[in-house]
């Protein structure tokens, strides 16, 4: 059962500050339309609420990724396929190349953005959890001016976040060399196939040892918890300490506890819980194994 | 709402179609435009049925509200380089290496193997795969499609050279 | 002939529409008038209607509605049975089953309106499952809710068990599965008081709607007309249920008296439409000790959902393929078709035999491993043999040399190596990967079972014309299996001339006889031979009038055709189906020869198992099977490849998941089917026939009934666990493999 087209409204706004604009006069009542590859498939599925949206795919200003001393800064219009293409992101990013690389097909990674991946809000999406591991900020504007806040506690519940109702996300920026020098990054997607597959479970960590002591962490996990979820107390747990088999057993048994997913059409929570916990421990015991660099998973 | 106007370059030919802005480009394509060649299999963009070009970039038309592909340029099956009197060496390769079936799926997995074959003319068989991998088929297995696109790349090198 | 087209790789004679966009199918089509039609459907399973409220700010007065009380003829989808109607009337039997349906001009007002049709229901208890159905505490369909009960086999397996060996039982399950051709499903119709119904869709059999619709509108067959679109694949899909489309659109024009379109978006043909049937089979063996199988007791039971359909004749099939191709002296097969409150299972590829046989050979591995032997070496020692006979009693005539075809598989697969090299792997290792290699060998049956054919008497005509080229007309399909291009091959050969001289008539009731429906394996040998006889028909009418010589080139046969239209009218040649000699089936004991053909074949799967995932990954997947004579490989391998894949899908991917008898997961998004990423190599071979004057046997059914059970069976090598039942999910795998930590 399709959409009833009469149900809706979309606009498009010739610039960034006349989208602000329309949304300030009417909080909440405009929701961006980027790629479409959500919204366009909620009406088809017949399931998208009536209402207006803001066309802000021909914006320009919300393209284009670049890196400064401190930051790599993308526009919130950043499709997969521009991160997946980028050098500079495989070198420093590799994780949220993964990420991209693994989100639909070809067709979707060209139409896909990063800030619509973060609106949308899906706990199962494929960017959050590298993001989250690399430690994002999103840049959120209005008439107001515009601010940065932590990505990390951005999602507040389910498909609820820290964005007010007349705010556009337009940027995401991610620190240089996340995690430090020698750094190990994991990204592993668990999905429903191999290609073009939404995630049962998706884990994004970061990590890095200094003298055989583990000296930074950061991991998401996608899909197993109502929110893209940070494994905050996990990295707490591990945080200086030395990774041997006992510190390991009982991180994981903290990662467990952290996760808290769910039955649905795609997979079993049980199945989730154990998954989380496998992927959690391989992380873990490469990165004592002293593994460096993006882990290769087929 | 009302309808707007929209005008896009479709195959080289310059439309202006009144439509509801929230319309599928998909669904112009079909009836406004009038050129059918471009299929609905999914309307969610997990098939790849409705693939095209908008600008040189491969998209799935099902995903795009008309008023967001406003003053591009589209590509569709129908305005594929070899889609003529004579057929080009995808055409050719998928007719004769078996690379089409029941053919619902054909349209948009030439309009993919195309986009691939401006990336990369010389493809791996995993790199065609990964290529294809938006692009559903139901009757091939896909085995003739992968030698379909090998063989067209071989075709095109051929006439290269 | 030494330049004949059969097996030449001849490329699809409609393969140029299809690469360029020009080819129509049904949605393609715009038909001046038309008005866009809808269907309302259940939302409960089972329940009295008690009303039916149009609300909404919606122009009712514009918009054409019907119900059963609008259907002009009985209220009954004709099939094997009339149980199903075509509009539901006073109760619902299943989720999703039409009530009203719905049409206007403009698409957008359709859409809106079917939001606004409330019915009101007065539940009934319903069952969802063949447990509970078998249980019958609720009866949903006859006094049992068995639709169909069948006892099949040969000796006495009772008088076996006292003095075996060894015995082993085993329950297997199937789940249902989705065709998911690409091309949803889709018809128009239109209705002139004078000429009557036409109705053009996406559809594999042209007669089948036409015997459904006329006891629909009282029209006598004459009054139908039935074309077939392009048709965006079917494999089974669009056998049975384009009949309750056709009916509903040709419902709406018959009483608007404008063309009406009906075409179902994915949701709406997943949710709606039929699903291979859910099956559960118990399997009770006695063997001595190198694995010679001496009593087989099969208990095999497949779920119909609400109306019986096809049911009756997809148990047929699974009970005649269920002891496989083994020799064994005392068989039971004990089998039953029930009903649940799902929307009817129907056809798909493969027919109830992928599901029996699944079952079969899981257990022969099972066999195999409860005797420590080869899985191989198990099945070699009950291969049949030429003169044996089937666990139906029918003698195999043909030299069937079924070493031979595993030997072949086994060789191309380096199955020696690989489970060598799989066991030293698994054995040793301390990581996630696991590897392992299966197979599985069985035979699939061409054409309609037993006295099918006799009963469908088929008929096919070749015309030519003053120009010399060749028309063929027949009811058979192009979907994709490429009916089009091996029946030009086989006129080609019978008439001597060059296939572009060929025409394949596009199927439409008007014009083409019924020559059965596009079925069973049933087009290449059964169509296919009527063809030839009847260019055979053409050809000897021809020489009968002395136009053409008894050897003859294609100049020779154009000029044939000119001195004939001399002084005739037309010229046509015709061929009605004859049974084989010496062909019996009694239907009533389940014995004799089930089928003309077998196609033989041995499938060999190699995966690869992440035991932090559970996740499966088929890496290598070879399919050798004996086909008799093959008319165009290309095509052939084409069939073999894109049944695997459909195969390996159903036995790792596809999850119907079912909430309330109703599909929860009816996108493609969330019900999954391979992509080219997930395929694996599909390499295929033909044997050389078996026999020395082969027949083109049936192949599209084929490769659908042994992926499931090689994959599953080289899940079993890599990881040691017993799997049972597809599709295998990782969800449960690991379970399986969690269970067997905790054992260790």
């Amino acid at each position: 059962m399709r959409g009833y087209l009469p149900d809706y409204e979309l606009r498009a706004p010739a610039s960034v500050d006349e989208a602000l604009e329309t949304m300030a006069q009417a909080p909440g009542q405009w929701r961006p339309l980027a790629g479409g590859t959500d919204v366009m498939v909620e009406l088809a599925a017949g399931k998208l609420p009536p209402g207006k949206f803001l066309s802000i795919w021909q914006l320009p200003e919300l393209r284009g990724i670049t890196l400064d001393d401190d930051h790599a800064i993308l526009g919130a219009l950043t499709t997969y396929s521009d991160v997946r293409d980028h050098a500079g992101m495989a070198a420093e990013y590799p994780m949220l190349v993964q990420a991209a690389r693994e989100s639909g097909a070809i067709a979707i990674q060209n139409r896909g953005t990063l800030g619509g991946n973060i609106v949308n809000a899906s706990p199962a999406a494929d960017s959050p959890p590298a993001l989250l591991a690399y430690g994002a900020q999103i840049e959120l504007a209005s008439v107001r001016g515009r601010r940065w806040v932590d990505y990390r506690g951005f999602h507040t519940g389910y498909k609820q976040m820290g964005r007010q109702p007349d705010e556009l996300l337009t940027r995401i920026r991610m620190p240089r060399t996340p995690g430090g020098a020698g750094a190990l990054h994991d990204y592993r997607k668990v999905g429903t196939r191999k290609a073009q597959a939404i995630s049962k479970v998706c884990l994004a960590a970061l990590g890095r040892l200094d003298d055989g002591k583990v000296a930074y962490l950061r991991a998401g996990v996608g899909s197993v918890a109502p929110v893209p979820l940070d494994l905050v107390k996990t990295e707490a747990a591990l945080l200086g300490k030395t990774l041997d088999a006992a510190t390991i057993d009982a991180a994981v048994a903290v990662a467990e506890a952290e996760v808290t997913p769910i039955d649905d059409i795609r997979s079993t929570a049980r199945y989730r819980a154990v998954v989380s916990r496998n992927l959690v421990r391989d992380f873990l015991t490469a990165l004592a194994a002293g593994e460096t660099g993006a882990r290769v998973h087929d | 709402m009302s309808h707007v106007n929209v005008t896009l370059t479709v195959n080289g030919t310059e439309h202006t179609v009144s439509v509801h802005p929230m319309a599928r480009l998909l669904d112009v394509l079909r009836t406004e435009v009038g050129l059918t060649g471009t299929k609905e299999g999914c309307g969610e963009g997990e098939c790849g049925a409705c693939s095209v070009f908008i600008d040189g970039v491969l998209t799935n038309a099902c995903l795009v509200p008309v008023l967001s592909a406003s003053g591009t340029t589209i590509q569709t099956v129908e305005g594929l380089e070899g889609a003529a009197e004579t057929l080009g060496p995808l055409q050719q390769a998928f007719i004769e290496t078996g690379g089409a079936q029941c053919g619902i799926c054909t349209p948009g997995m030439l309009v993919a193997a195309a986009s691939l074959l401006r990336r990369n003319p010389d493809p791996s068989d995993a790199q065609i795969r990964e290529g294809l991998a938006g692009n559903l088929c139901r009757c091939t297995g896909y085995t003739r499609i992968v030698e379909s696109v090998v063989d067209a790349a071989r075709r095109m090198k051929e006439a290269r050279s | 002939m030494p330049d004949g087209w059969v097996g030449r790789s001849v490329p699809r004679r409609e393969g140029r529409d299809k690469v360029t966009g020009a080819a129509k199918y049904v949605d393609d089509l715009h038909v001046e008038g038309m008005l866009h039609g809808a269907t309302v459907r259940s939302t409960i399973p089972r329940g009295k209607i008690v009303a039916i409220h149009y609300e909404g700010d919606l122009p009712w007065d514009e918009i054409v509605v019907a119900t059963a009380a609008d259907v002009p003829g009985a209220n009954e989808v004709k099939l094997i049975q009339t149980d199903q109607p075509l509009l539901a009337d006073g109760v619902v039997n299943h989720v999703e089953e039409p009530i009203v349906l719905l049409a206007h001009a403009d698409r957008e007002v359709v859409e809106k309106a079917r939001r606004h049709v409330r019915i009101e229901y007065a539940p009934l208890p319903s069952v969802h499952s063949i447990d509970d159905a078998l249980a019958a505490d609720t009866v949903v369909w006859g006094t049992d809710n068995v639709f169909t009960h069948y006892t099949a086999g040969q000796g006495n397996v009772d008088a076996v068990w006292a003095d075996a060996p060894h015995e082993l039982s085993g329950e297997y399950t199937t789940g249902a599965q989705e065709q998911m051709y690409i091309e949803a499903q889709g018809m128009i119709a239109e209705y002139d008081p004078d000429a009557g119904v036409t109705v053009r869709g996406s559809l594999q059999c042209p007669y089948y709607i036409q015997t459904a619709l006329c006891p629909l509108f009282g029209l006598p067959p004459d009054k139908v007309r039935i074309v077939q679109m392009a048709t965006g694949g079917g494999f089974g899909g669009k056998e049975e249920y384009p009949s309750i489309i056709a009916g509903h659109a040709a419902l709406l024009a018959y009483k608007s008296g404008k063309p009406v379109k009906i075409v179902y978006d994915r949701i709406e043909d997943v949710t709606a439409t039929t699903k291979r049937h859910p099956s559960r089979t118990k399997i009770r063996s006695a063997f001595d000790d190198t694995g010679k199988l001496l009593a087989l007791d099969i208990d095999f039971v497949i779920d119909g959902g609400a109306y019986i359909t096809l049911s009756p004749v997809v148990l047929s099939r699974g009970t005649i393929h269920a002891a496989g191709p083994y020799r064994c002296d005392n068989v039971r097969v004990d089998s039953r078709a029930v009903a649940t409150s799902s929307p009817p299972h129907g056809a798909f590829r493969g027919f109830g035999a992928p599901q029996s046989i699944f079952a079969l050979e899981r257990h022969m591995d099972r066999i195999a491993d409860y005797l420590g032997l080869d899985p191989v070496q198990v099945r070699r020692r009950n291969l049949l043999q030429q003169g044996q006979t089937s666990s139906v009693g029918q003698t195999i005539d043909e030299p069937v040399d079924l070493d031979k075809l595993v030997d072949r598989a086994l060789a191309d697969a380096d199955w020696v190596a690989k489970r060598k090299a799989f066991d030293e792997h698994n054995a040793s290792t301390t990581g996630p990967i696991r590897k392992g290699i299966g197979l599985s060998v069985f035979y699939h049956g061409s054409g309609f079972t037993g006295a099918g054919e006799v009963h469908l008497a088929s008929k096919a005509v070749v015309e030519a014309t003053a120009e010399g080229r060749l028309r063929v007309l027949a009811a058979s399909t192009e979907i994709g299996q490429g009916t089009n291009t091996i029946f030009s091959q086989i006129v080609g050969d019978a008439a001597h001339v060059p296939i572009d001289r060929i025409d394949v008539v596009q199927p439409d009731t008007a014009h083409v006889p019924n020559s059965g429906p596009t079925v069973a394996s049933r087009t290449c040998m059964v169509v296919g031979n009527l063809l030839a006889q009847a260019t055979a028909d053409v050809v000897g009418q021809l020489q009968g009038a002395g136009h053409l010589p008894a050897t003859w080139d294609a100049e020779q046969f154009t000029a044939a055709c000119r001195a004939w239209y001399a002084d005739h009218d037309a010229l046509v040649g015709r061929a009605n189906y004859q049974p084989p000699a010496g062909v019996h089936w009694d239907e009533k004991n389940f014995r004799g020869d089930a089928y003309s053909a077998y196609a033989w074949a041995c499938y060999v799967a190699a995966v690869t198992v992440d035991t932090r995932t559970a996740e499966i990954r088929v890496d290598d997947f070879v399919a050798i099977q004996e086909i008799g004579k093959t008319v165009n490989p290309i095509l052939a391998g084409g069939q073999i490849e894109g049944g695997v894949a459909q195969a390996i899908g159903w036995a790792v991917y596809e999850d119907v998941v079912w909430k309330d008898g109703r599909v929860a997961n009816p996108q493609m998004t969330n019900y999954i089917i391979p992509t080219a990423v997930d395929t694996p190599p599909i390499r295929v071979a033909f044997l050389e026939p078996f026999a020395p004057q082969p027949v083109a046997k049936g192949i599209g059914e084929l490769p659908m009934d042994g992926p499931a059970p090689a994959v599953l069976n080289a899940v079993a090598h890599a990881t040691g666990v017993d799997p049972r039942g597809v599709p295998l999910m990782p969800e449960t795998l690991m379970d399986l493999l969690t269970t067997q930590e905790t054992a260790q």
